[in-house]
C-alpha cells in the first residue's frame, strides 16, 4: 500500500502520482491521507488502481474516472464522479449536488444521502444511493440506472430519456415525462445485481421503477406546457 | 367616380410592417414560435460603422507587400504549459458534428489547417475526421457534455468551456430528431430520431466560484497543458470578462448577438444579447483594469465577415476573432448556384436559415447522407483556406496603411465612427470630430 499525503503534496502532486502509475505496475493500491476536503482529488485516472481517500473530498472527486476504484472514506462535495467513464467510486458518507453528473459508465455508490441533481444527464453510469436524493435528480437522465434506497425529492427524472430509476422510499413528485413503470422480472434481477455490487442490503421487491413516458421525445405543440 | 380631391396612397404601418404581420399570421396558424439558424438579422451598429484613419503627416505607412506586418497570435499564455500559436488571428468557431455534416467538419479542419489556424468542436463531441484534419483543435466543454470523455479532452489542443453564445445567451439548444443519424445518436448516448435537448447551464457548477473549481479539475485531468477558454454570449461583457479572469481563464471568447447558432427561437436570436461592437471595449477595459490585457487573450466573434472587420476588432483590443457563419458561406452555404433548390424549400439563396431541418442542399447543415455527399471536403476546405488568406491580406493591408508592423499594434486611435451609436459602443470619436459619446471634450 502506497500512501500519499495531500497536505504535503497538494492536489496536483497527488493526482500526478496517481496518473503516472504504469499500466503494468504491481503497485495498484494507494491511500490518500489528509485530503482536507480539497477539490479534484483523484480525477482523470485511467488505470485499474484502488485509491482510498481517508477523509472528506471537495468538488469533482474522481471526475472523468476510467477503470480506477476510488473509495472516499467520508463525505464528497459537488460532482463526485462527474463524467465517469468506467470503474467505481464509492462514498461512505454523503454526497453533495450533481453526484455522477453526465457519467457514461462505471458504478457510483453513495452510502449516505445525495443532494439535488444526483445523476443529472447521466449517460450510462449506474448509481446506487443508500439514503435519499434531493430535488431534480436524474434530470435529463439519458441512460444507465439510478437506485435510491431512501426517498427522492421533487421533480425526479424530469425530461428523462432512457435511464431507469428505482426508488425504495417515497417520491415527492415526478418531473415532466417521468412515470412509474411496471417492475418486471428483468428489472428485479438488475436491481438485485446493483444492490449486491454496492454492498447494500435491501429487498428489491420493495422498490418501484420509474422511467420515461417518451412523450417529449419529439416536439409537439400540444405538449408545450411540459417543456 | 374619380374624386376631385388629391388622393394619398395607401399607407402601411411602420410598426405592423409586412414581415411582422406575416409572422403574426404564421404564429396564429401554427401555434409555434419560429425556429431558425444563424445570428441576428436585424440591422445593428457594426464594424461597417467604423473607419480606419490610415497614415498621414503624423504617421507613416508601411510599404505594402514589402515591409512586414505580422499576423501570428499565441493563445493560452497565462497558465497553460502548452499555449497554442496560430499563424493568423482568425479562428473557426465551434460548430457541432450533428448540426453540420461530417464532410463540413472535415472541410473546416482542412481549411483552417492550411491557413494556419484552429477549428473548434461543438455540442456532440469530437470526430476522428475533425481531429485528423485539424492541426489545432479546440474542444468545447458544453452543458450537455454530449460525447465528452477524457481521452478526447487530452487529444485537444485547447479546451473551451462554453457558458453561452451570442445568438442565445442564457439558452440551451435542441437538435431535432430528423438530424439524429445513427452516428450522431451513438456519440450522444441517445436513441436515434428523437429530439436532443442541450441544457442551458452546466450540470455540476453554477457561478464563477464553481467555475474556478471546474477549470482546476480540467487542468488536473490534462496535466495543466491545455489553454482553457471561457466562451460567453455578449450580455454583460465587462463583468463576464472580469469573472472569467477570476475563474482562471487563459482566453475569453466574447460572442456578440450576430453570432450564429444551429437552431433556436427567432425571438431569442433577435431580442437577447448585445451587438458584437458593444462587447469589445467593456471586455478590454475589464482586462486592462485587472492588468490582464494581452495576458488573458480575448477572442471576439459574431458577424465577422472580412479582414476589415477582423482588423477593427483587433484595433479595439481583441487578440483574435472567430468566424462561424462566414466560414459556412465559404464552404458553400447559401450559394446562389443552388437557388432552384432553395426555392423548393420556400426560401432563397442568402436567406436560407432552416439549418435545423437537415435539408441543406449545400450538404453542410445536414446529416442526410445523399445531401452530405454533395460537399467535397477537400474543395470546400480549399475555399475556406482561400477566404481566410484573403481576410488576412485585407487586415494586413489596413494595418500597413496605419503604419503597424503587427495586427496587434492596431489601436482604437486608428478608428473613427460614422454613427453616434457606433462611436458610443466602440468608444472612438465620430469622424472629423473629437467627440466620443459619454466623454467630455
Amino acid at each position: 500500500m502506497n500512501t500519499l499525503n495531500l497536505k504535503d503534496l497538494g492536489v496536483s502532486g497527488v493526482n500526478a502520482a496517481l496518473q503516472a502509475v504504469p499500466e503494468d505496475s504491481n503497485e495498484l493500491a494507494w491511500t490518500v491521507v489528509e485530503p482536507m476536503g480539497q477539490h479534484a482529488i483523484g480525477c482523470g485516472l485511467d488505470a485499474p488502481l484502488h485509491v482510498e481517500i481517508r477523509g472528506h473530498a471537495g468538488f469533482f472527486c474522481g471526475g472523468m474516472n476510467k477503470r480506477a476504484e476510488i473509495v472516499v472514506k467520508g463525505h464528497a462535495g459537488v460532482g463526485v464522479a462527474e463524467n465517469m467513464m468506467s470503474g467505481k467510486v464509492h462514498v461512505t458518507g454523503n454526497a453533495s449536488e450533481s453526484a455522477g453528473a453526465t457519467a457514461h459508465g462505471g458504478l457510483l455508490v453513495i452510502e449516505g444521502d445525495a443532494s439535488s441533481r444526483c445523476g443529472i444527464s447521466m449517460k450510462g453510469v449506474d448509481i446506487v444511493v443508500g439514503g435519499s436524493v434531493g430535488h431534480m435528480s436524474a434530470f435529463m437522465a439519458q441512460s444507465g440506472h439510478m437506485v435510491v434506497c431512501g426517498d427522492a425529492g421533487e421533480a425526479l427524472g424530469d425530461s428523462i430519456y432512457e435511464a431507469v430509476l428505482f426508488v425504495g422510499g417515497e417520491v415527492e413528485s415526478l418531473g415532466a415525462d417521468c412515470i412509474e413503470k411496471e417492475m418486471r422480472p428483468e428489472h428485479l434481477k438488475k436491481l438485485a445485481e446493483l444492490l449486491e455490487q454496492a454492498g447494500i442490503d435491501a429487498d428489491p421487491k420493495s422498490f418501484k421503477r420509474y422511467g420515461s413516458a417518451r412523450k417529449l421525445y419529439n416536439f409537439d405543440i400540444d405538449n408545450v406546457d411540459a417543456y | 367616380m374619380t374624386s376631385e380631391f388629391p388622393h394619398t396612397p395607401p399607407r402601411k404601418s411602420a410598426t405592423f410592417d409586412d414581415y411582422t404581420m406575416a409572422e403574426i399570421r404564421r404564429a396564429a396558424a401554427t401555434g409555434i414560435y419560429d425556429i431558425r439558424g444563424g445570428g441576428a438579422k436585424r440591422a445593428l451598429p457594426h464594424f461597417d460603422d467604423l473607419l480606419f484613419l490610415g497614415a498621414s503627416i503624423s504617421r507613416y505607412p508601411l510599404e505594402g507587400y514589402r515591409e512586414r506586418c505580422d499576423t501570428n497570435v499565441v493563445l493560452g499564455t497565462r497558465f497553460a504549459k502548452k499555449p497554442i500559436e496560430l499563424k493568423i488571428p482568425i479562428t473557426i468557431a465551434g460548430m457541432s458534428f450533428g448540426s453540420l455534416s461530417a464532410q463540413a467538419k472535415e472541410a473546416l479542419g482542412r481549411g483552417a489547417s492550411i491557413a494556419g489556424t484552429s477549428t473548434t468542436t461543438g455540442d456532440g463531441g469530437m470526430t476522428p475526421e475533425e481531429r485528423g484534419e485539424s492541426k489545432t483543435l479546440v474542444y468545447q466543454y458544453l452543458p450537455s457534455r454530449y460525447g465528452m470523455n477524457p481521452d478526447d479532452l487530452r487529444k485537444a489542443d485547447a479546451i473551451e468551456v462554453v457558458v453561452g453564445q451570442g445568438a442565445k445567451p442564457g439558452g440551451g439548444g435542441m437538435l431535432l430528431g430528423q438530424k439524429i443519424s445513427d452516428r450522431v445518436a451513438e456519440m450522444r448516448n441517445l436513441p436515434k430520431g428523437i429530439d436532443q435537448r442541450s441544457a442551458c447551464r452546466h450540470p455540476d457548477w453554477t457561478g464563477p466560484d464553481d467555475l474556478e473549481i471546474k477549470i482546476h479539475e480540467l487542468r488536473e485531468i490534462t496535466n495543466w497543458e491545455k489553454p482553457i477558454y471561457i466562451k460567453v454570449g455578449g450580455t454583460r461583457p465587462y463583468y463576464d470578462t472580469a469573472l472569467a479572469v477570476k475563474a482562471g481563464a487563459d482566453v475569453v471568447v466574447m460572442d456578440g448577438m450576430q453570432g450564429g447558432t444551429a437552431a433556436t427561437q427567432d425571438v431569442f436570436i433577435e431580442h437577447v444579447g448585445i451587438p458584437t461592437l458593444g462587447c469589445i471595449r467593456p471586455a478590454v477595459r475589464a482586462l486592462q483594469e485587472l492588468n490582464m490585457h494581452r495576458k488573458v487573450q480575448l477572442i471576439v466573434s459574431g458577424g465577422i465577415r472580412s479582414g476589415a472587420d477582423a482588423a477593427k476588432a483587433l484595433a479595439l483590443g481583441a487578440d483574435a476573432v472567430s468566424i462561424g457563419t462566414a466560414a459556412m458561406v465559404a464552404l458553400g452555404d447559401n450559394d446562389p448556384a443552388l437557388e432552384e433548390e432553395y426555392q423548393k424549400l420556400g426560401t432563397t439563396a442568402g436567406a436560407y436559415d432552416d439549418w435545423h431541418e437537415g435539408l441543406d442542399p449545400a450538404g453542410i447543415s445536414t446529416q442526410d447522407p445523399e445531401l452530405s455527399k454533395r460537399l467535397d471536403p477537400v474543395k470546400a476546405g480549399r475555399r475556406l483556406a482561400n477566404y481566410l488568406k484573403v481576410m488576412t491580406l485585407e487586415a494586413q493591408t489596413v494595418a500597413r496603411a496605419c503604419g503597424k508592423n503587427h495586427l496587434h499594434n492596431l489601436e482604437p486611435e486608428d478608428l473613427v465612427a460614422l454613427t453616434v451609436e457606433a462611436a458610443a459602443m466602440a468608444q472612438v470619436p465620430i469622424a472629423g470630430t473629437d467627440w466620443i459619446p459619454g466623454q467630455k471634450l
